[in-house]
């Protein structure tokens, strides 16, 4: 019995790879105390990219592991930023527990029924079939003025309650980068964890079996179009509550969201990082939205610039830079071992 | 009661009739060649068994349920499971994993959504025995595009043997390895069915000696329409089958 909770526990870390998790317990150190030595805009660059976790790795649930291109992931972040402003302004709702079930179910439900229409669908079918329902919640949101704001948007005033406890007092920068990061930090460590488990069940080899040969998975007993399914469902929740986590930090929401161009930062993110990996989507996050600060302050011409590094990855490296990464780190060992043998 | 029945199957692509009013009934215990030229309709009938194509008229039964209309999937679950001519696996899992998903699926464990699958005891001792019994343990990490083509046909075989399965159907699984070792597939093949008591198959095979060697029942093809079926004696002696199948004239 001993035995196995200590196996079961071994499991929650990620990587067998102990140096990789290493790695890892360093960076979550780094992000425990960045707050105290980083200068704020750095922390809030932080609170953003922790955010975006939870939308990237629901996001290449489909992707990179089910083998579905969906392009129309706007949607399900304005569902849970829609449904935390709308609960805050309209309801007088302060609890961010409830704000987050409830994105996470709305979004369920638009996953369910989204999905069980696209995932008849594979390859640029599937994915147009994504873009254009999230285009019609587009224009849903702003034709709706009375209810959405139209395209002005919704903002929110107030601060949310983090496990019951309010902050009204405090300055809305010391709010976001002292408390409401250690939250958003600790509920991207529970999603990570749950999606790493996902991914290594039962369950996340048939998706992958799936991914790989559908036609083989179908006559090996796999319910295909139910896998999917199920996947665009979980996919969709972890991205509603991602929508439903930024928003505290955008304090404000308009229908751009669900626009195409909101869904092909999602796309460029994970491609950026490499969507065969399970931490390249979280990498490429990072780097992009560092990226999109930095180039954002030199220039307006931002999106040329990362339109033009996105056509540099997808030529020399297809695999993302965890891609790019694995690559070089085999030529060096290959290097090395040439080297020690003569 | 027999473990399967086709009863006049048909199937035609526009003029061609690739399977032509077909009816067969496959007992347990039975290890059947389906045999006959090029475009005689035998991997058709596979897919239409299999469910990977609808037929146009006709019924399918296995196991007493009518599978006419069901799809690939539901079959297996009642236990029919299948190998393809082109050996189909998925190339970026390696070879454990590609034999793990079979055994998920054998055992409904799909839709465990967060417990480990390298925690599973049951599903790993199976996953294992498979692939000792198919030689391929010790290629488990490699991935499965990596692996020869002889290999690539064995895992292939072996997803399918990993199922369990009351009757598989073996899209000639020696197609693409030499003469010599088409004997040691077939043979690795029959000793690995009767370690796993899987009784009844179907090969669509065009090697004559293999056919004869390790089948208890023939059935020959032509134009979409069975020619002959019998015991391997008995097709030996058909002067219609030496006919079309050897292009021999007595």
């Amino acid at each position: 019995m001993k035995i196995d909770i200590i196996k079961e526990v071994s499991t929650i870390i990620p990587f067998k790879n102990t140096r990789f998790t290493s790695i890892l317990i360093i960076l979550f150190i780094i992000a425990l105390i960045a707050p105290y030595v980083a200068p704020p805009f750095l922390t809030y660059i932080l609170l953003t990219f922790f955010c975006y976790v939870p939308i990237v790795i629901g996001f290449n649930l489909l992707l990179g592991y089910t083998g579905l291109l969906s392009f129309g992931h706007g949607l399900f972040v304005a569902i849970g930023m829609y449904t935390s402003v709308y609960l805050m302004r309209n309801y007088g709702v302060t609890s961010i527990e409830i704000m987050l079930i409830l994105a996470a179910t709305l979004s369920a439900l638009a996953g369910f029924g989204v999905g069980l229409l696209c995932i008849r669908y594979v390859r640029i079918f599937f994915a147009m079939l994504t873009l254009a329902f999230s285009m019609v919640f587009y224009s849903f949101l702003l034709k709706f003025y009375w209810l959405t704001g139209g395209d002005e948007g919704l903002g929110i005033y107030t601060r949310p309650a983090l496990l019951g406890m309010k902050f009204d007092t405090l300055y809305i920068m010391d709010f976001l980068t002292k408390v409401y990061y250690y939250y958003v930090l600790a509920i991207m460590v529970i999603l990570l964890i749950f999606m790493y488990r996902i991914t290594t069940s039962h369950f996340g080899i048939c998706l992958r079996a799936v991914k790989e040969n559908p036609r083989k998975a179908d006559e090996s007993g796999l319910n295909v179009k139910k896998y999917r399914l199920y996947a665009f469902v979980i996919s969709a929740i972890y991205t509603g509550i991602g929508g439903a986590l930024l928003v505290q930090v955008t304090r404000h929401v308009v229908p751009a969201i669900t626009y195409w161009t909101y869904s092909g930062e999602i796309v460029f993110m994970t491609l950026l990082g490499g969507f065969n990996y399970f931490t390249g989507p979280i990498i490429g996050a990072f780097v992009y939205i560092v990226l999109r600060d930095l180039i954002m302050s030199l220039t307006i011409y931002w999106r040329v610039i990362l339109g033009v590094a996105l056509l540099l990855i997808v030529i020399f490296v297809p695999g993302g830079l965890m891609g790019g990464a694995k690559s070089l780190s085999k030529l060096i060992i290959k290097k090395r071992e040439s080297y020690e043998f003569s | 009661m027999s473990l399967a029945e086709l009863q006049n199957v048909k199937k035609y692509f526009g003029d061609v009739h690739a399977v032509d009013d077909v009816s067969l009934k496959i007992n347990e215990n039975e290890q059947i060649s389906l045999i006959g030229p090029n475009g005689a309709g035998k991997t058709t009938l596979i897919n239409i068994f299999a469910g990977t194509i609808k037929l146009n008229s006709g019924k399918i039964i296995f196991m007493g349920k009518d599978i006419t209309h069901l799809p690939p999937y539901k079959r297996c679950e009642l236990g029919l499971a299948r190998s393809f001519q082109l050996p189909a696996i998925y190339p970026n899992l390696t070879v454990y994993d590609s034999v793990r998903a079979s055994i998920i699926s054998k055992l409904k464990k799909g839709k465990r959504f967060y417990s480990s699958v390298d925690l599973d005891d049951e599903v790993n001792k199976m996953t294992k025995e498979v692939l000792e019994l198919f030689e391929l343990y010790n290629k488990r990490d490699m991935l499965a595009i990596k692996l020869p083509h002889g290999d690539k046909k064995l895992l292939d075989v072996a997803c399918a043997f990993a199922l369990w399965p009351k009757l598989i159907l073996l899209d000639e699984p020696t197609s693409g390895v030499s003469t010599i070792e088409k004997r040691k597939v077939m043979e690795k093949i029959l000793s690995v069915s009767k370690e796993m008591g899987i009784k009844s198959f179907i090969i669509v095979e065009h090697d004559m000696d293999i056919v004869f060697s390790y089948s208890n029942r023939i059935i020959v093809m032509y134009e979409g329409k069975v020619l002959a079926d019998g015991k391997p004696e008995k097709i030996k002696e058909n002067a219609e089958v030496v006919r079309i199948l050897l292009g021999k004239v007595k």
